[in-house]
Formats: structure tokens, C-alpha cells, sequence
């Protein structure tokens, strides 16, 4: 079966971001698809690279770039919600003058078209945070 | 199915939502938005955001129609339980090509129990 999940809410003050892996990783061992999963609202901020927890906590940020690098995952982030909140890759930062940009590696910046596409496409298409 | 349940300006949900609702509006897919709880004050009219200095976006949802999404359902008690009346909201109107051009309102009053069962019939609800 074809998943597709959209993630709302930012890494470490909500559950969402762990909820959304736990169930990915669920899903590829039982053998179905992730189609994509895409960032939105403050979601976005699980795609900054410059998130440093402490040692002993999970890194929320990098355990999506390696799984998305094991399963060749689409990580989708909203180039307008992003750009809000300071999520630049490097084609955006030098677009709008920034001295850095800060997208973590196995994500990219899109449009929403991308989300609308998922929800079509996906026989599941399952939302985690508000 | 869009469902709107967040005043407009308090959090970004009514805004970020509307954005993916218009960009939506071109995969020619069948739309619709449903208005529930604090939602409905998404459809209040004569928003005016210069106290609190954010964005007024209101005026996008006169656009909507442009954007042949034109069945917007209001839950009636959610309506009702913030003292508010259909007169209160944005007249949101629609040429409906189908019957020869004519002037009809985009909103649609709906009870708490028949917006359940149109909830039961989408293939993909999104909640702003």
C-alpha cells in the first residue's frame, strides 16, 4: 500500500515528528511504499540542520535524513512556510541575500503542489499534528 | 475536503490552510471547505487586523470563486454557539456556468450531523 503522511508540527515541543517516524518505520519494514511525506505549518522546522539536542535525547532532525537516505524517502518541505520560519536551502539563501542556509540533507524544498499530489496519489495519506 | 476550525488570525492555521486550498484549486480536483468551531470566524466580515499588526488575508477569500472553489459548508451550531448569524460572514458568491451564469452563494448552512456524514464521503480531508 502507498502511505503519504504530512507533518505539522515542529521536532521536540510535540510528539507529532516521533509519532510520524515510529509509523514510517513501521511502515517500510511491513513492505509498503512511502510515497512522500511532507512539512508544513511549523512541521518545517524538523528539516534545520542546525538542531543540536543534547547527547543523550534523539536526534529528531537526523533520524529523518538517515531514513530517508536507507529508503530513498521524498522529504518535502513548503517552500512558503519555510521561508517563513527560516528554513533556506542554498539556492533560496543566495536568492534572498542570507549569509547561510540551513536545510538538513535527504530534504528539499517544493511547493504545496506537492502535498496536493500526495493526497491524490497515496491510498493513505495520514496527517500527524495540528 | 478543506475543514477550517481555527479563528483567522490567532494562530497561522486559517492563513497557511487558505494557501493550500488555492494552490489545490488547480490539480482539478472535486473541493470543498467546511467551516466548524472557531472556523467560522475565518468567514466574519469586516476583518480589520491594524491592532494587533498581522497580515489581514480576508480578501483571498473572495478569490476563491476564481478558483472554481465555490462549496464552502458553515456548521450551523458552530454559527450558533459564538452568537453569530450567516449575515455576519463574507456574502461569498459564485457564477454557476451551469445555470446560465447566475449569482448564487458560495456558503452553505449545514447541521452538526448531516456535515458528519459529508465527512464520511471525501477520499482526503485536510484540517487547518
Amino acid at each position: 500500500m502507498k502511505f503519504a503522511l504530512m507533518i505539522n508540527q515542529g521536532p521536540y515541543t510535540h510528539q507529532a515528528s516521533d509519532t510520524a517516524y515510529h509509523f514510517a518505520c513501521a511502515v517500510l519494514k511491513a513492505g509498503h511504499e512511502v510515497f512522500r511525506i511532507f512539512f508544513y505549518h511549523d512541521g518545517v522546522n524538523n528539516a534545520t540542520r542546525m538542531t543540536t539536542p543534547p547527547q543523550d535525547d534523539r536526534h529528531v532532525i537526523d533520524r529523518w535524513s538517515e531514513l530517508a537516505s536507507q529508503h530513498k524517502l521524498d522529504l518535502v518541505v513548503c517552500v512558503a512556510a519555510a521561508q517563513r520560519r527560516g528554513i533556506l536551502d542554498e539556492d533560496e539563501a543566495r536568492r534572498h541575500g542570507k549569509d547561510g542556509d540551513n536545510l538538513a540533507p535527504g530534504f528539499r524544498i517544493s511547493g504545496l503542489g506537492q502535498l496536493i499530489e500526495a493526497g491524490i496519489e497515496a491510498d493513505r495519506f495520514l496527517v500527524f499534528g495540528n | 475536503m478543506y475543514v477550517n476550525r481555527s479563528a483567522p488570525h490567532g494562530t497561522i492555521y486559517a492563513h497557511e490552510g487558505l494557501e493550500v486550498v488555492l494552490v489545490g484549486a488547480a490539480f482539478d480536483q472535486e473541493v470543498s471547505m467546511a467551516f466548524v468551531g472557531d472556523g467560522v470566524f475565518q468567514l466574519k466580515q469586516a476583518q480589520d487586523t491594524s491592532g494587533i499588526g498581522t497580515k489581514n488575508f480576508a480578501g483571498a477569500y473572495r478569490a476563491l470563486a476564481d478558483y472554481d472553489v465555490t462549496r464552502l459548508y458553515v456548521e450551523t451550531e458552530s454559527l450558533e454557539e459564538r452568537g453569530l448569524t450567516v449575515g455576519d460572514l463574507m456574502p461569498l458568491t459564485y457564477e454557476d456556468d451551469e445555470d446560465d451564469d447566475q449569482e448564487k452563494s458560495s456558503i452553505t448552512l449545514i447541521d452538526r450531523a448531516s456535515l458528519g456524514q459529508l465527512f464520511e464521503a471525501q477520499d482526503v480531508i485536510l484540517n487547518f
